[in-house]
């Protein structure tokens, strides 16, 4: 196993989300947001979604090496199952699902004929013997078998979400159950779960314990959904490109999902370098004042004063000039894109951590003047202990709010600042690299316009996502909002 | 109102000096002026020569800081030829030779003629899209065009510019895809990058003046108006509208001066001669003078604008004391 930076960036970020969950969840007054979120439609859908991308992207960030000699030495896992996408590349474009070329080309015969013609693909469809008549019914087919498979995995999922239903419907006959009107406390108990899961019935177990309420039962069926699509993509994608190739041959459906992980990289890892300093430097600069809100003011707005592109673009190009006279730390290709993809991360988390820093420096000064952080002063509670216990946890709500929101801005800008050379590696994966390098297909004649579309529309169910998801975080966290609710 | 705007003014030149000096930690400490030679003149095979060439053309073979063989130590280094410059805005001449100063005397007014419109067009598009979406509040209405809104905000910017190009420009072939042409002749340029800017901005545009008129649809002056009888219309145009104003000046106003530095993106798309595709192709050849003095020249306007918003702010909202 090869743990890149990036890779050991994204164990932490999730070690810290698992564990500021469970310390979270345990906190009666989060009780309400949370409870708004998941009852919210748009919310938890757009979570789902979110969930299924940062499973292709974590699949994305276990690097191992491989053993067999190709270009690339160290692969991920996503990698690896997806071989048969990365290893059938074919000459330059094919549409989706062709099983020619996009191109006409000089085709020598066995008989030693020359032929002006579109020629085969060399694995798109290359099963087929007859592509005209057999196509479509041979795509139907595999369509199906991977539908069916996705429905058995959705089929064993819901089972393994039974199994605590189950286990409670076979527990409810043995307790005692007599006259109702002797033993009270007993058979209550035993009435009550009676009430709740009704026997004999299976789907009305599957109903009480899934399907509560609305937002529940659309959560199912987009999870049904999202399994048998991506099983049909899978099955399908063995034997055809299923959005085509690139210019030099490349499948674009494997370039979408790989660029998954660097959009989520950047959106979230730049949030774990911008939160230290945004919290630290906001709340110092509330709490203490004086001089040292003076010195932190002065440093955020010069920084801000900086327009952030050329700022990155100049700290970028620093980084260029770094990496070409430091070449020999740079062994593989993989580990210099991805020491790219890290210096953009720090250099974008560093120009925006000052919006946020703001934002809680006018949060803090509210709070210090509030009542129990003042009775905490006259009790002569340590300044540290009134920053750990009384200021941070009231300003959380900011934080969360603006991580979340900020999300979907930084995977947009990504695409931007790698369509002007000043974002990830260009041999990196990513939406703004195959926009970047589709933007003239447009032009030609017939359009070339599937990397447009994949990029596109993997690029905007992640942004929407994140921002429906952002929304409805904001809604139940913002406390103004939450007052008008 | 003098001493304020003076006392703000000089509020502003120590931000210039941090921008001044994050600059040239940027370009010439954390790199020397060596690497940037290698980088330029290509790694592999450069001569020492080679390298005390490139940086004596450029003026980069002096010391850093203090120049102790000279005899004037402190003027005769980088730090005073190339920052201290950058205040009289002097921005001497770019790598490639020219004079970047009577460049960007050129280029800004190309970079003004797209940016000028499209926020004035937005600005009036996103203020009448948020009326429309408060005045028909709690409606189905409003719910739609606030889905859309967040459907418009999730798309980059970058395919409503390849969207639009195919569309109006090779689809329909109304105006040309790219170019720009002087005086007069530019309109038929201008229509699709500002149509596109405008249609890019609309979603969370229309989503923040909606926030800004909610908070002042709630206040007690707007249940007054209603209370004497006036219309729905009436109270939003009259009323609210007229105090929603001063946050939206002041947040325009900012912005103000920075138009003059154009859009990255648009401009090198359209392939509009301005300050933006300035940048752009500094950035790509690797211009470490144009860049740099695009840096400084980014946060000087920047700071112009908190300035002018200063100002309008006490202009403009009488409760705001000068103190």
């Amino acid at each position: 196993m090869v743990i890149l930076w990036t890779d050991a960036l994204i164990y932490l970020l999730i070690f810290a989300i698992i564990g500021l969950s469970f310390y979270l969840g345990r906190k009666p007054q989060l009780k309400r947001p949370l409870q708004q979120i998941g009852n919210s439609k748009a919310g938890m859908l757009s979570l789902v979604i979110l969930l299924f991308f940062m499973m292709i992207g974590l699949l994305d960030s276990i690097h191992f090496k491989s053993n067999e000699s190709s270009a690339k030495p160290i692969i991920s896992v996503l990698d690896y199952w997806a071989t048969p996408l990365r290893i059938t590349g074919e000459k330059t474009y094919s549409a989706p699902f062709a099983t020619h070329l996009f191109n006409k080309e000089n085709i020598v015969l066995d008989d030693g004929r020359k032929l002006w013609e579109y020629p085969r693909l060399q694995y798109g469809g290359a099963h087929l013997k007859n592509p005209e008549t057999e196509k479509l019914t041979d795509i139907f087919l595999k369509a199906s078998i991977g539908f069916i498979k996705g429905i058995a995995l959705f089929a064993f999922i819901i089972i393994l979400s039974l199994i605590p239903a189950i286990k409670k419907y076979l527990i409810v006959p043995t307790l005692p159950r007599g006259n109702s009107s002797k033993d009270a406390p007993a058979s209550r108990d035993a009435g009550a779960s009676q009430t709740t899961f009704p026997r004999g019935n299976v789907g009305t177990i599957i109903t009480q314990a899934l399907m509560k309420n609305s937002t529940m039962k659309a959560v199912w069926l987009l999870v049904f959904f999202l399994i048998s699509i991506t099983y049909m993509l899978i099955e399908l994608s063995a034997y055809y490109h299923i959005l085509g190739t690139d210019k030099v041959g490349e499948d674009v459906f494997y370039q979408a999902i790989k660029s998954i992980r660097t959009g989520l990289v950047i959106g979230s890892l730049t949030t774990l370098i911008m939160l230290p300093l945004a919290i630290t430097f906001g709340i110092m600069a509330g709490f203490f004042r004086g001089w040292v809100d003076d010195v932190i003011q002065y440093v955020y707005t010069t920084l801000n004063s900086i327009p952030s592109v050329l700022l990155i673009a100049a700290s970028i190009l620093m980084v260029q000039v770094y990496m070409a006279n430091h070449q020999q730390e740079f062994t593989s290709l993989l580990v210099r894109a991805d020491m790219r993809l890290l210096f953009l991360c720090i250099i974008l988390g560093v120009t925006s951590w000052t919006g946020l820093c703001r934002l809680l420096r006018a949060e803090t000064l509210k709070l210090r003047e509030m009542e129990y952080v003042q009775a905490a002063q006259a009790l002569g509670v340590k300044r540290s202990m009134i920053l750990f216990r009384h200021i941070l946890p009231n300003v959380m709500h900011i934080v969360l709010i603006s991580v979340v929101l900020d999300f979907s801005s930084l995977v947009l800008a990504e695409a931007v600042l790698s369509y002007i050379n000043i974002g990830v590696d260009p041999t990196t994966y990513s939406w703004g690299n195959m926009i970047n390098g589709a933007r003239l297909e447009m032009a030609r004649e017939p359009v070339v316009w599937w990397s447009l579309s994949a990029s596109f529309v993997f690029m905007f169910t992640l942004v929407l996502a994140a921002n429906l998801f952002a929304d409805s975080v904001r809604d139940a966290f913002d406390p103004r909002r939450a007052q008008l609710n | 109102m003098i001493n304020y705007i003076i006392r703000r003014f000089l509020y502003a030149l120590p931000l210039l000096m941090g921008v001044n000096i994050l600059t040239f930690v940027l370009f010439f400490i954390v790199n020397s002026p060596d690497d940037m030679a290698r980088m330029q003149l290509g790694q592999k095979h450069v001569t020492q020569q080679a390298v005390d060439n490139w940086k004596q053309q450029r003026g980069y073979d002096l010391p850093l800081l203090w120049n102790s063989k000279s005899e004037n130590p402190a003027t005769e280094t980088i730090f005073y030829k190339k920052s201290m410059g950058l205040f009289v805005f002097n921005f001497g001449i770019s790598d490639s030779g020219r004079n970047i100063k009577s460049d960007i005397k050129q280029r800004m007014w190309p970079s003004l003629a797209v940016a000028l419109p499209s926020l004035i067009v937005g600005l009036l598009v996103n203020i009448s899209v948020a009326l429309l979406m408060v005045l028909f509040r709690n409606s189905y209405i409003e719910f739609s065009s606030i889905v859309l809104c967040v459907v418009l905000m999730s798309i980059s910017s970058l395919f409503y510019i390849i969207g639009g190009q195919f569309l109006v420009g090779k689809l329909l072939r109304l105006v040309p895809i790219s170019g720009y042409d002087t005086g007069l002749n530019a309109v038929k340029f201008l229509i699709l990058p500002v149509l596109i800017a405008v249609v890019a901005g609309i979603g969370s545009g229309a989503r923040w003046y909606r926030t800004l008129f909610l908070e002042e649809v709630e206040k007690d002056y707007v249940r007054t108006a209603r209370a004497k009888g006036l219309t729905e219309t009436q109270v939003l145009f009259k009323h609210v509208l007229r105090n929603a104003l001063i946050p939206i000046l002041t947040g325009v106003v900012v912005v103000l001066p920075l138009l003059f530095m154009g859009s990255l993106i648009t401009e090198s798309f359209f392939s509009i001669p301005g300050l933006g595709s300035y940048t752009i192709d500094a950035i790509n050849r690797q211009d470490f003078a144009i860049v740099r003095s695009m840096v400084f020249l980014g946060s000087v306007l920047y700071i112009i604008g908190l300035l002018m918003t200063d100002i309008s702010y006490t202009l403009v909202d009488p409760r705001v004391r000068l103190s």
